[in-house]
């Protein structure tokens, strides 16, 4: 494969089978592995539409400054994209991000402002949007609102699938901006009969959640909830151990949000074999395992692993 | 066998601070009105007139109810029902970037 630069690679992650997983020769499980996107995840999807689209848009041209609310992979893809492209780049970040984000961020030359760790994204979102009430010449592509997310994966990651899988019968992905669920998921509704999209939300600790009031609840713009099936909540635990047994069964190294998306896709197995109906069931590999070893994900028992992840953002 | 109930723990003082407790019913309904007969007082703060309170998720084996069938969705000897507050966007979304 040859692609005249970086950013013209993006895309066309392979679909692989995990057969030690799946239950049966009747329900099976794929993963979509994103992580093979030239940053490392796939939000180099929604990052590069994004940009073009705002380039389409003539709001941004050369010189121009980004920003972004992101608890990491959107602001590397975008850090990737404004460095090629000649655009500087603001990311808030909730401080309780790893650092290996932090890292590669600097190394792309994007600045990082820390939004404090106890509003999680929310707090990112509401620091971002009163930054970009300050600096009216900034263009915030602003992932929970923008269309171009969603369209990225209708455009892209929903034909992938249905062109390596034309037997799908599930779509599951984590719950975050939702725009991999509502893309992928409005494609193959219009393509696939009774297709079921389901969406793996991450079920953080008190620690995290603990000092939120209910007001600062906050539904991403792009949500569409008659796009989606089912909702699965996971807890921190289930997704570090769907994680390590990912690796340990079919040799895929991944971040932990993708334990979360593969607890959900096993739940589904696990309801189809019961009821003996036959099930092609895809989930996304959002990342690499790589920028999460220094949260101890990856060492130790489960329990050291669980508590050492307490009170950090792994989605 | 019967199935357990994950209580939260604003939740934790009907159930004498117990984090799981056992309930047994065909239905979600039926297990909450087992699990009123048992800690008097619960049933209020899960359930109102028009079905689930709104602040309350409920997930039978992880999977939110409100997606299956409510109240009267089916639960079965070894289901794990989890009883959270709905503090992160309600039934709405998450909001876990990346």
């Amino acid at each position: 494969m040859r692609f005249d630069s970086l950013i013209d690679s993006v895309g066309n992650t392979p679909l692989v089978g995990l057969p030690r997983l799946s239950p049966s020769e009747e329900v099976r499980i794929w993963a979509k592995l994103e992580d093979r996107n030239p940053t490392g995840s796939v939000k180099d999807r929604p990052a590069l539409w994004m940009i073009e689209q705002a380039e389409k848009d003539g709001l941004l041209a050369p010189g121009c400054t980004i920003l972004e609310p992101t608890s990491g992979n959107t602001g590397i893809s975008l850090a990737m994209s404004a460095r090629l492209k000649g655009y500087r780049l603001v990311c808030v970040m909730p401080e309780n991000t790893s650092e290996e984000r932090r890292q590669l961020l600097r190394m792309y030359g994007a600045e990082i402002i820390s939004s404090p760790a106890a509003g999680g994204s929310n707090e990112a979102v509401r620091v971002a949007k009163s930054l970009a009430a300050e600096h009216p010449d900034w263009v915030m592509l602003y992932q929970y609102g923008n269309p171009a997310n969603w369209r990225s994966h209708y455009e892209s990651t929903g034909p992938e699938i249905l062109a390596d899988l034309p037997t799908v019968t599930h779509f599951v992905a984590g719950l975050g901006t939702t725009g991999t669920l509502m893309g992928v998921g409005r494609y193959l509704r219009e393509h696939v009969p009774d297709v079921q999209i389901v969406a793996a939300e991450p079920r953080y600790g008190e620690l995290v959640y603990g000092l939120r009031n209910v007001d600062e609840g906050f539904i991403p713009e792009l949500y569409d909830p008659t796009v989606l099936t089912t909702r699965y909540s996971v807890t921190s635990a289930d997704a570090l151990r769907r994680t390590r047994e990912l690796l340990a069964t079919e040799g895929v190294f991944a971040g932990i949000s993708t334990g979360c998306a593969l607890h959900a896709a096993l739940g589904i197995a696990t309801k189809a074999a019961r009821a003996g109906e036959r099930a092609d069931i895809v989930f996304i590999v959002a990342d690499g395992g790589w920028k999460y070893l220094s949260t101890g994900a990856y060492e130790g028992t489960l329990d050291e692993a669980e508590s050492r992840l307490e009170g950090q953002l792994w989605a | 066998m019967a199935v357990e109930v994950r209580i939260p723990t604003i939740l934790r003082n009907y159930t004498d601070g117990a984090k799981a407790v056992h309930a047994k019913g065909a239905t979600l309904e039926e297990l909450i009105g087992d699990l009123e007969a048992r800690h008097p007082g619960l049933r209020e703060r899960l359930v109102d007139d028009s079905g689930l309170r709104r602040f309350v998720n409920v997930y039978l084996n992880d999977e939110d109810v409100r997606f299956l069938g409510g109240l009267g969705t089916p639960v079965a000897d070894g289901d794990t029902v989890t009883v959270l507050p709905a503090v992160a966007g309600g039934s709405g979304a998450a909001a876990g970037a990346r």
